[in-house]
């Protein structure tokens, strides 16, 4: 059986969800109740039995950190292998890269001793459920250089338009790489490639002074290279903007959609908290929400989404919002189109009303 | 290696008789509780919650689920280098060896384990009870006193006492005799089978009592007794807090009936003393449009459409649409048709439930009813023959 070891680079991605990224990076902000972002693509690895990943992080890694320790949740703490935070830490008077060619550079050792023969390069924006030894076994039948995943959405949205999208021919192989705004299929941050491979594409990069290993080593080189692109059919969510989180966010109450990210047979995994079975008191209202552990609710709450250890006091009306943990709303207080970043308290009364498409954004540990 | 100061000894190879066919195929604190947890949670969540890192589970009955459960006890942050959890069941040894015939047989049996650590205190807890306890304030209360033996013990309405082991006790709590289960009380505190003991005191007596062919080997019946019978120091430590036997289907029932109080006896939510369990890795739960859900207790993983009342459900169910349940505790991963009603009823992991099922008496004076695989598939076969 072939192995894969996983890098999740985190490079590129700019800390955009305005104040859920004022203390945290993208991949650690939390998301559909009791996850953060890097839960999905990290759990993925796990269930596609990848027992070697390394995160390539530069910038407001400490959520990051305090959130994957060990790598225990995902089955990473490993004698051999394991998960490996990798922040910078260029010490080489003579290393001349740019980029984030310094993280793969300055790393190389991890891809030389994980024990695999390909390596996954992925980021952490695309939410989606995804069996990576699928893709490895489409990328040696095709018999590719590098196998690029992509969804084909059916409708276009703005957060997309960051995204790189890929020309396909009937071969499913890659004709061209670009940002064409019609183009419906959309790259979503992740390729595989061959251990040797990937270490000969670095190594050319930063002869030539190149900073962007995606752009520089395989968009580039797309008509020396044999790219095959594999199409991912599942739930898929791009989150790179409050607007696309608050969107993507209510999508997952619907059943289908939920069923399609939450699969009996590919769990995702996360940090344990230890929290009781949620509470509904005597009194409350919950209609379509999606409730973590650890909750009291005494009110009335409807299309939202409530994270661990949530109160929320009697008479107080919750609507079309997320609620992260352990906020605490007291009684008589009407929330809609909101996001409370974690540990926010809402004093009796108050009204916090955002509009439809732009919700109101509290920072985190906020008092109102 | 440095000694430890205290090590702890859980009792977990009951059957659990009286909880009939919940425990046909697991040992009794492997018994689920409050929508999350096993009865086992708590003594084990008290355990690193005091400060206690090193912990023996005798099992013996159907241990299967229990050593899985446990497995190296990471959930109770039980992996520890020097310590942490060791699941003993018995085991043969060059001079015989064979069956715990008894709770005080259980320990004597591993006084080798106990051996390894040297420990000055040992602390024998049972895996019945469902209760929060700080072990470190016995034991503080323990070493205090120069006891040579300590009892847990816990007032109980005196109509009840009869129902219980009972500790009379002299003005400053040092016991002075033990009624099994007295018909004429003198005393209403009962025992909570949570003992600390000297360890030197009681291998002696551990030795002794394995030597005697009439004894039946019993913490209650045999050591105790014989402790008092040669003057020993031993002392009451009386507990105030939530405590509740679930040894009968009833019990069961109430305690976790009693966890949607609105401010409940045991406290679950206390971050300060949190019930550690293996987490089953479930998505947040959901409520759909159209549910009710109120006064009730639910876990990860469940879907709700229909309605829940006064219940408590575990994770992975799916209440369906027109589903009604009242008053009733509904195990893992439970398979439910449409149109279920079910009112007053424990319903075990993974039974699977026909639509349109009627399962329960709602009258307040019914018994509990309890569904299980076999009944289940009994009703199955009766559907199917009529």
């Amino acid at each position: 059986m072939d192995r894969i070891a996983g890098i999740i680079n985190l490079d590129h991605e700019h800390d955009v969800l305005e104040e859920l990224t004022y203390f945290r990076c993208g991949a650690a902000v939390p998301f559909a109740g009791r996850y953060r972002m890097i839960d999905f693509i990290l759990s993925n690895m796990t269930n596609s039995r990848i027992v070697s990943v390394a995160l390539f992080t530069r910038r407001k890694y400490r959520s990051l950190m305090d959130h994957l320790e060990q790598g225990k949740a995902w089955d990473l703490d490993r004698t051999r292998g394991g998960l490996f935070i990798l922040p910078p830490d260029w010490n080489d008077p003579t290393d001349i890269s740019r980029g984030d060619l310094q993280h793969f550079h300055n790393n190389l050792d991890f891809v030389h001793r994980a024990l695999a023969d390909y390596i996954l390069v992925t980021g952490s924006q695309n939410i989606c459920n995804i069996d990576f030894q699928e893709v490895l076994a489409e990328h040696k039948e095709a018999k590719a250089d590098v196998t690029v995943v992509y969804k084909k959405v059916d409708k276009l949205y703005p957060e997309h338009q960051l995204s790189h999208k890929l020309t396909i021919d009937d071969q499913q192989r890659v004709s061209a790489i670009h940002n064409e705004r019609s183009e419906k299929n959309v790259y979503m941050d992740i390729f595989l490639v061959k251990k040797e491979l990937i270490c000969d594409m670095i190594e050319d990069c930063i002869a030539h002074g190149n900073a962007h290993f995606f752009l520089d080593a395989i968009k580039a080189k797309h008509s020396s290279l044999h790219i095959h692109a594999y199409e991912y059919k599942g739930m898929h969510a791009l989150v790179n903007s409050i607007e696309s989180y608050y969107r993507n966010s209510a999508k997952l109450l619907d059943a289908d959609v939920h069923d399609q990210l939450f699969k009996q047979d590919a769990p995702i995994l996360t940090k344990v908290k230890n929290e009781a079975p949620s509470k509904y008191l005597p009194d409350s209202h919950v209609s379509n929400t999606l409730v973590a552990n650890g909750c009291i609710i005494d009110g009335h709450v409807e299309n939202s989404i409530l994270f661990r250890g949530v109160r929320i006091g009697e008479g107080a009306v919750i609507k079309d919002s997320i609620i992260m943990q352990r906020c605490d709303i007291a009684r008589n207080t009407h929330l809609e189109n909101v996001i409370l970043d974690k540990d926010c308290r809402i004093s009796e009364g108050q009204t916090l009303v955002g509009a439809t498409q732009k919700p109101y954004v509290v920072p985190k540990r906020k008092i109102i | 290696m440095k000694n430890k100061e205290c090590v702890a000894m859980l009792l977990a190879g009951g059957q659990g008789t009286r909880l009939k066919s919940l425990t046909r195929q697991i040992a009794k604190p492997a018994v689920y509780f409050g929508g999350k947890y096993r009865i086992i949670d708590f003594p084990l969540s008290n355990c690193t919650n005091s400060g206690i890192d090193t912990v023996g589970v005798l099992t013996q009955f159907e241990p299967l689920v229990l050593n899985d459960y446990i497995g190296i006890g990471s959930s109770w942050d039980l992996d520890r280098e020097y310590g942490g959890v060791s699941v003993l069941p018995p085991y043969v040894q060059y001079e015989g060896g064979g069956w715990y015939s008894g709770t005080a047989n259980a320990i004597y049996q591993n006084i080798k384990f106990l051996n390894q650590f040297e420990p000055e205190h040992v602390l024998i807890l049972s895996g019945d009870h469902i209760y929060k306890m700080d072990y470190g304030a016995i034991f503080d209360y323990h070493k205090g006193s120069g006891a040579d033996a300590t009892i847990s013990v816990i007032e109980v309405p005196w109509q009840e006492a009869d129902r219980f082991g009972i500790m009379n006790t002299d003005g400053n709590g040092r016991i002075t005799e033990f009624d099994e289960k007295p018909k004429e009380p003198k005393s209403n505190l009962a025992s909570m089978g949570v003992y600390v003991f000297k360890w030197d005191v009681l291998k002696k007596y551990l030795i002794e009592d394995a030597r005697n062919e009439n004894s039946s080997h019993d913490f209650g019946k045999d050591i105790i007794p014989a402790l008092l019978y040669d003057y020993k120091k031993l002392m009451a430590y009386t507990f105030e807090g939530y405590w509740k036997d679930v040894g009968t289907i009833e019990s069961l029932w109430e305690a976790n009936m009693d966890l949607l109080e609105k401010d409940p006896a045991l406290n679950l939510n206390d971050y300060s003393w949190q019930i550690l369990s293996k987490n089953p890795n479930q998505p947040p739960q959901y409520i759909a449009p159209g549910a009710t859900v109120q006064n009730a207790q639910i876990n990860e993983g469940c879907r709700i459409y229909g309605t829940v009342n006064r219940s408590v459900i575990f994770y992975g169910v799916h209440v369906k649409q027109g589903c009604y349940i009242k008053d009733s505790v509904i195990m893992p991963n439970v398979q439910m048709g449409k149109n279920v009603a079910i009112h007053r009823a424990i319903v075990t992991e993974g039974s699977v439930i026909e639509d349109g099922a009627v399962i329960g008496d709602p009258s307040p004076s019914a018994e509990i009813t309890l569904v299980t695989h076999e009944s289940c598939a009994l009703a199955a076969n009766y559907a199917a023959n009529s």
